[in-house]
Parts: structure tokens; C-alpha cells; sequence
């Protein structure tokens, strides 16, 4: 790209300012500065992070423990066992922390953004909006319940007796990011809601529903819905493809392509809502 | 009592902005629940009559009528303001005002709650009809009375409990963590993911002895009839100790609150 001409009553002997890198290299170091920025945020409150971990460790484990108690009536569900099922409430916890980690905050906040017209601020910030509204802050604490699903998805292997290849955790770890894409454009999409309507700002929190849907073995759903939550919100997808290539039970290997498309499928959706949505904002009256 | 009435009509009012909000929250809550119906379903499909004495349509049922008390007493947005009005210093005109702030809470609590039980029957009932071969209503006029007087106590019970942790925020800066610890306790021992008695029978005795299942657990086995005669009674004699005793915190905890209350900014 061409750098802007000097203007001509600029003394030639003064040195011209730094140029501001304008291509992607930037990027990196904005969000290195967004970690920073959120890493002195949250120890500025260290009790109140400790305890946010704590409630979603009792959460996690209340999940589990309702499996606990189906497994203590019946002994597998549909075609999944228990130690696949424990794999698989693992897996979607796992994907549900990264997803928070990287964006759920980020999207709570855009309601607040547009109806308090502090958007106006980052719009006209020098980067890509889209970026900064969904990545300024990081949920560091959601590093550590991701760490502890991990720690009961290893455990649920072991228990299986299944040791899976350096391909399938690769794979698994590839799914589980478009996992997380298709939580992420979703949930994004739902945020541009806001641009059209105050009275939306609850249906982000809507979405928490869904993380519950993920959660549960595909084979308990049956008709409509499973249809419906497979191939027009696909979360019947996020959570059981990937354990399923963990787990070497994938029979259909169709299922991980559809995880693909739908991942594309939706961020472009998501992308074009965005567009759409930005075109109607006129800041709040101030 | 008027200023009371007064306040009724003003929640109501405010409340009435949220409706779109109230129909898409009962509507998204729906599909969670029909989630764990499914997960039930398939579980009796692969044979065998009654788990832990519920055959499938009682245990249907169970979901059915956790949705209906949660809908009429459950506390929604209420823990959350209250502690704003401490944290913003808006509690302050209330000291001033000739009116108690926990009757004009629960009065706005009572309105939220006629609002959006208003919003959701819709969508609520549409969704029981369509499980109606599962659902069984109670049969006479006893039990309907014994349930509604129940689910009443239950309402209270929730204000009450969401009430006294709100208050905290005289003490502390973040009281939604804590909110969010004792709601997860309530989930499971309120009966909010499974019925309690299908537990072992020590831990669903040990869970009775605390306030959490007279906050759902109790009256949805009263409308489902499993609760009856001097068991019916006894519930129901625990449960409004339970009321009392939350009732006596939450003054006790104003009491406190106030004397070391400071108005920020005020």
C-alpha cells in the first residue's frame, strides 16, 4: 500500500514520523497487548477469579454427576457407554471453556457497546471492528476449567482402555476448533441482533441453552430435532464428531466433512449478518 | 397496603418493556428440556418397565411440572438489581422513604413473576400438549389446593434465599459468583436435573434435611401425587418453617447490612 504524502509545509529536515505498520503484521501485537491488557484486568481481582473458576468447576461436575446417576439405572444410552459418555461431557466442556476463553465475553458486551454508543469508539479504531470486538477481552480463568475437562477426558480414555494415535488427537484438536468457530460465528450473529432491536439483549444468554444440547450423545435425539440441531444449527455436531474420532468410534466419516462445511457455512453467515447489521447503526442519542 | 398495590402496577409496567425477552427466554429454555426428555426416552425405549419407581410417563411428567413451578417462582433478574441498588448507593432513598425495601422487592418480584409467567404459558402449555399422552394432571381438588399453597411457599422461599445472598453486597464488591455457588447446589438438590428419589436412599434422606428441595423438589411431587396424607402434611409443615427461617435471615441480614452500609457516591 502507498503511505499517505507528506503535506508540503512539512520541513523536509525533520524525520518523518514511524510508519504505522498497516498490513496484518499488526495484528499479533494488538493482541498481545489485549492479553496484557486482560492479565492485569484480572489480577487486579484475584479472589473473584478464583471463585468464577470454582462455580464453573461445580457446574462441570454437576454435569457429570447427572450421567452418574443415568449410568446408575441403564447401562449405555443409545449406542454410548459411560465412559463415552463422561468423554463426551468432558470433550463439550473442553470446547464450551475455549470458546469462553476467546470470545464469550467479548459478545455479552456488544449490546452494551451499541446501546451506550461506545461502539462509536472502536469503529474508529484503526483495525478490523470485527476483530477487536471479539477478542479484546481474554477469560483467563476459562484456561484453567479447560484444563481440568481435559484432565476427565484423559481419564475417560483410560477407563475405556483406548489409547488414541498423535492423527486422532490432531484430529479431534482440528474438529474441536471448528467447534468453537461454529459456537463463536453463532453466537456473534446473535450479538448483531442488537443493532436492530433493544429488546434482544437477553437472547445472547439464550444461547447457553444450546451448550446443553452439545452435551448429550446424538443417539438420544431422534426426528425433527436431531435433524434440525444437526443440519441447520449443527450442535449436534461441535461436541460428538470430534469425540467420536478421540474415541475410534467414527463410522461415518461423512459426519466430520459436515462439521467442516457447517464450520465454513457458518462464519460466512455470520460474516454477511455482520456486514449487514453494521450498516444500520447510528449511535445512540447522546 | 395501597402503596403496596402501587408498586404492583409500576413493576408491571416496567416489566412490560421485557416481554419479547420473556417469550425468547421460555421458548430458548424449552429446547434444554426437550434435550433431557430425549436422553429419558431412549433410556426406557431400550426396555425395562419402572426406573427407581417412575415409569416413563411419570418421570415425563416430572420434567413438565419442574418447568411449570420454575416458571411461577423462580427468581430471575431480582438478586441482580438489588445488589446494583447496594453497589450504586440507590439503596440510600429507600431509607428515607416511609416503604420497606424487602416488601417493595418482593412485591417487584411478584410482578416480574405474573409478567413473565404470562409470556411463557404459551409456549410452556403448547409444549405440554404435545407430550400430553406422558402428562398426568392430579385428580381432585385437594391436591391442586395442597400444590398451590406449596408452590406459593416455594416462591417465597426463592425471594427469600436470592434476597438474603443478594444483600450481601454490603460486605462485597462481586456477589454473582456466590449467587452462582449456591444456585449450582440448588440445581441438583432442589431436583432441578432429576427427580431426587431415584438418588440412593441415604443421600436423597440427606438432601430432605436441607431447605434446597422445599425450593422445587416438594411441590412438583405434590401436583405429581407423590406426596400425600400425613406425608403431604409434614412437607408442608417443613417447607413454611423453611419460609420462616429465610424470612428471619433476610431481616437479620438487613439489620446488619444497614448499620454497616456507606453510601458510595451518594
Amino acid at each position: 500500500m502507498k503511505p499517505p504524502s507528506q503535506p508540503a509545509s512539512v520541513p523536509t529536515e525533520s524525520p518523518p514520523p514511524p510508519a504505522p505498520a498497516l498490513g496484518w503484521s499488526r495484528y499479533p501485537r494488538i493482541y498481545g497487548a489485549m492479553w496484557r491488557n486482560s492479565l492485569v484486568r484480572e489480577m487486579g481481582f484475584k479472589a473473584n477469579f478464583l471463585l468464577w473458576i470454582l462455580v464453573e468447576l461445580l457446574w462441570f461436575a454437576l454435569q457429570l454427576s447427572f450421567f452418574s446417576v443415568l449410568y446408575s439405572h441403564t447401562d449405555r444410552i443409545g449406542d454410548w457407554t459411560r465412559w463415552e459418555v463422561v468423554l463426551l461431557v468432558g470433550a463439550s466442556h473442553f470446547i464450551q471453556q475455549m470458546f469462553q476463553a476467546f470470545f464469550l465475553v467479548n459478545c455479552a458486551e456488544i449490546s452494551d457497546l451499541i446501546h451506550t454508543g461506545k461502539l462509536d469508539f472502536m469503529l474508529l479504531l484503526p483495525v478490523n471492528t470485527r476483530f477487536v470486538l471479539s477478542l479484546r477481552k481474554v477469560d483467563l480463568g476459562a484456561f484453567v476449567n479447560a484444563a481440568s475437562a481435559a484432565g476427565v477426558m484423559a481419564f475417560a480414555l483410560r477407563e475405556l482402555g483406548r489409547t488414541p494415535s498423535a492423527a486422532q488427537v490432531g484430529g479431534f484438536a482440528t474438529l474441536a476448533a471448528v467447534g468453537i468457530l461454529i459456537h463463536y460465528s453463532l453466537m456473534f450473529l446473535l450479538a448483531t441482533i442488537s443493532f436492530w432491536t433493544v429488546k434482544a439483549q437477553g437472547i445472547v444468554y439464550g444461547y447457553y441453552n444450546l451448550f446443553n444440547i452439545a452435551r448429550y450423545p446424538d443417539a438420544a435425539y431422534q426426528g425433527g430435532f436431531r435433524r434440525f440441531f444437526t443440519f441447520v444449527i449443527p450442535m449436534l455436531l461441535v461436541s460428538n464428531v470430534p469425540v467420536k474420532v478421540l474415541a475410534q468410534r467414527l463410522t461415518e466419516p461423512l459426519d466430520a466433512l459436515w462439521l467442516l462445511i457447517a464450520g465454513v457455512a457458518c462464519a460466512v453467515v455470520s460474516e454477511i449478518g455482520w456486514r449487514v447489521s453494521v450498516r444500520r447503526y447510528t449511535s445512540a442519542s447522546s | 397496603m395501597r402503596k403496596y398495590w402501587h408498586v404492583l402496577q409500576i413493576g408491571i409496567q416496567n416489566t412490560l418493556s421485557y416481554r419479547v425477552n420473556f417469550l425468547f427466554r421460555s421458548l430458548f429454555g424449552l429446547i434444554p428440556l426437550t434435550a433431557v426428555l430425549s436422553v429419558w426416552k431412549t433410556i426406557y425405549s431400550q426396555g425395562g418397565g419402572a426406573i427407581a419407581g417412575y415409569t416413563l410417563s411419570q418421570m415425563i411428567s416430572y420434567y413438565l411440572v419442574v418447568t411449570l413451578v420454575d416458571m411461577l417462582t423462580a427468581v430471575a433478574e431480582d438478586d441482580w438489581q438489588i445488589a446494583a441498588d447496594i453497589k450504586d448507593g440507590r439503596i440510600s432513598q429507600f431509607l428515607l422513604k416511609p416503604i420497606d425495601y424487602l416488601g417493595y422487592r418482593l412485591t417487584l418480584f411478584a410482578a416480574g413473576r405474573v409478567m413473565y409467567a404470562a409470556m411463557a404459558v404459551a409456549p410452556v402449555c403448547v409444549f405440554i400438549l404435545l407430550q400430553r399422552e406422558h402428562f398426568v394432571f392430579p385428580s381432585d381438588a385437594a391436591t391442586w389446593l395442597a400444590f398451590g399453597l406449596s408452590v406459593a411457599m416455594t416462591a417465597l422461599l426463592q425471594f427469600f434465599v436470592s434476597y438474603t445472598l443478594a444483600l450481601l453486597a454490603f460486605w462485597l464488591q462481586e456477589v454473582s459468583s456466590f449467587i452462582f455457588i449456591v444456585y449450582a447446589f440448588e440445581y441438583l438438590a432442589g431436583g432441578h436435573l432429576f427427580p431426587l428419589d431415584i438418588l440412593p436412599s441415604w443421600s436423597s434422606r440427606l438432601l430432605m434435611m436441607t431447605p434446597f428441595p422445599y425450593q422445587l423438589y416438594f411441590p412438583v411431587n405434590v401436583f405429581l401425587g407423590r406426596a400425600t396424607g400425613a406425608e403431604l402434611a409434614t412437607g408442608l409443615g417443613i417447607q413454611a418453617m423453611w419460609v420462616l427461617l429465610a424470612w428471619g435471615m433476610a431481616r437479620a441480614m438487613w439489620r446488619r447490612g444497614i448499620r454497616h452500609y456507606e453510601a458510595v457516591g451518594g
